[in-house]
């Protein structure tokens, strides 16, 4: 027998009034304006447009501020609003190579054509905790030097010309899209590189390391890590021409990777790829090692039984919004599901007494 | 600069400032909307490996709208962000550039954001450059 029961809105109405309380917290210290949390928490903001899979600044900031700080909560309040916004189109791809960079370094060729840009990076700094910012106070503007704009060329071009690495063909298959079909395994890579990049940065970051402590290794170089801004171009149907709608921040990270050939191959690098929305570079540099493990099969190489070579462990785990409703709706009411299980544990022990009993 | 793409102008319009472009166009022409502006979302395609086959990055949102000036031309406009007046100024925007303010709005407006657009590109650059790493080498024992 099924039985409904209803009860708990005035307790509800009053925990999400004190929620409210909560998330103001002390009233004689100033209140957050969402344009704060933009400005100057921007990898936050950052973290959760890329796990929220939607690049809108302004709604990630206002998502934290909902949600107390809570990246993860924040994250499902972007994919929820996500779902109510009508799809008007698909990008042309982004092009990279033309990013506007703000860091652009490369751990396998000191000397390269644009240089090693360090950006502004927590890299070299000391990681001591400074007191200054606890005081509020004005900072200078950063050095600049003179120079003008040149294309900075992808690191891979270089390997490239001498085959000493896999190329990355360029083909216009059209991508499947884990937002608009349930994913199926064995995924494309492209439909993994989708969901990785959507992906929980602890969890990518967590596969990443496996992968460097031997769980499937893959003797992973930087070849280039560059962060700046790229254009977003649309076919916009009522022109029949392409337009530039904006301007995006994302982080690239490509992998050099030692392979030592097959039967088909000479010996040769490969690579793995991460890209991820704005200044995120821990989890470009973790997706592209994630996503050079789960080549395995394609390049010819053996499955050792590591997790982050086994598809359906990565991408079935990765999603943060995914987990989290699953893991967190255990603690709704089970009553019913746990009263027969109440019932079967007495029943069992009764016989088992039961028994004993008989056997004495 | 002259103004002779529609390309050219729209990606001007989508990328400035809507504070900025709003201040700029103090007065609207009278207009009717063929499209409300409408919020959207675009999914933003990459390549794997920077140059290969195509996968979906993540969406980002859009405003599109379409307005007729009462005295004919139709603009168009897709702006990135959830900005409908950044939208509509856009689209008329768009339209003016069909009339013979064409010449007077390039250079009061287009100009104008153009400019401001690259100093504020230029500035990141040269900030970037700040940082470029300058190599030396220390004097090696045995060449001592």
């Amino acid at each position: 027998m099924y039985v409904a029961v209803k009860g708990g809105e005035r307790a509800i109405d009053n925990a999400h009034a004190w929620l409210a309380e909560e998330r103001r917290g002390d009233p004689s210290v100033p209140e957050l304006s969402v344009a704060q949390i933009r400005e100057q928490m921007r990898l936050a903001v950052n973290r959760v447009m890329a796990e929220g899979s939607l690049f809108d600044p302004d709604l990630a900031a206002l998502a934290i501020k909902q949600s107390r700080g809570d990246l993860i909560e924040a994250v499902f309040l972007l994919r929820a609003y996500r779902t109510t916004l009508p799809r008007l189109a698909s990008s042309h791809p982004v092009d990279t190579g033309a990013m506007a960079v703000d860091r652009r370094i490369s751990a396998t060729f000191k000397d390269l054509p644009g240089g090693q840009v360090l950006g502004p990076t927590f890299d070299y700094t000391h990681r001591l905790l400074d007191f200054k910012l606890a005081a509020e106070g004005t900072v200078p503007p950063a050095p600049q030097t003179a120079t003008t704009a040149a294309p900075v060329p992808h690191v891979m071009d270089i390997l490239n010309r001498d085959g000493l690495i896999e190329a990355a063909t360029p083909d216009n298959t059209l991508p499947p899209d884990l937002t608009r079909e349930p994913m199926e395994l064995p995924a494309a890579r492209a439909l993994r590189l989708q969901a990785i990049t959507r992906g929980d940065e602890g969890f990518i970051l967590s596969m990443a390391y496996s992968t460097q402590r031997g769980y499937g290794r893959t003797h992973a170089f930087v070849g280039e890590l560059r962060i700046g801004h790229v254009a977003v171009e649309v076919d916009i149907p009522e022109l029949g021409f392409a337009v530039e709608i904006g301007e995006i921040e994302l982080s690239e990270c490509e992998t050099v990777n030692q392979f030592s050939g097959s039967r088909t191959q000479p010996a040769q690098f490969t690579r793995g790829y991460g890209l991820v929305f704005g200044q995120s570079e821990r989890k470009a540099i973790a997706m592209s090692l994630v996503d050079r493990a789960l080549r395995w099969q394609e390049l010819g190489e053996d499955f050792t039984g590591a997790p982050a070579q086994d598809e359906e462990f990565v991408l079935m785990h990765a999603d943060n919004v995914q987990a989290t409703g699953f893991l967190e709706h255990i603690k709704l009411p089970h009553y019913v599901d746990f009263q027969a299980e109440l019932e079967l544990v007495r029943r069992l022990r009764a016989d088992a007494i039961a028994l004993q009993e008989a056997a004495e | 600069m002259t103004w002779n793409s529609r390309k050219d102008w729209m990606a001007v319009l989508a990328k400035a400032d809507p504070a900025r472009l709003a201040a700029l166009m103090p007065d609207l022409p009278a207009h009717s909307f063929l499209r409300s502006p409408e919020v959207g979302a675009v999914m933003v395609q990459a390549r794997a490996g920077g140059t290969g086959a195509p996968f979906n990055l993540g969406e980002m949102t859009v405003t599109r709208c379409s307005v007729q000036l009462t005295d004919g031309p139709v603009g168009h406009a897709w702006v990135q962000g959830r900005d409908a007046r950044h939208s509509t100024h856009a689209a008329i925007m768009d339209a003016l550039m069909h009339t013979p303010q064409a010449a007077a709005l390039g250079s009061g407006v287009l100009d104008v954001l153009h400019r401001e657009a690259q100093a504020a590109r230029q500035a990141r650059t040269e900030k970037a450059a700040a940082t470029k790493v300058d190599f030396f080498t220390l004097v090696r024992g045995e060449d001592a």
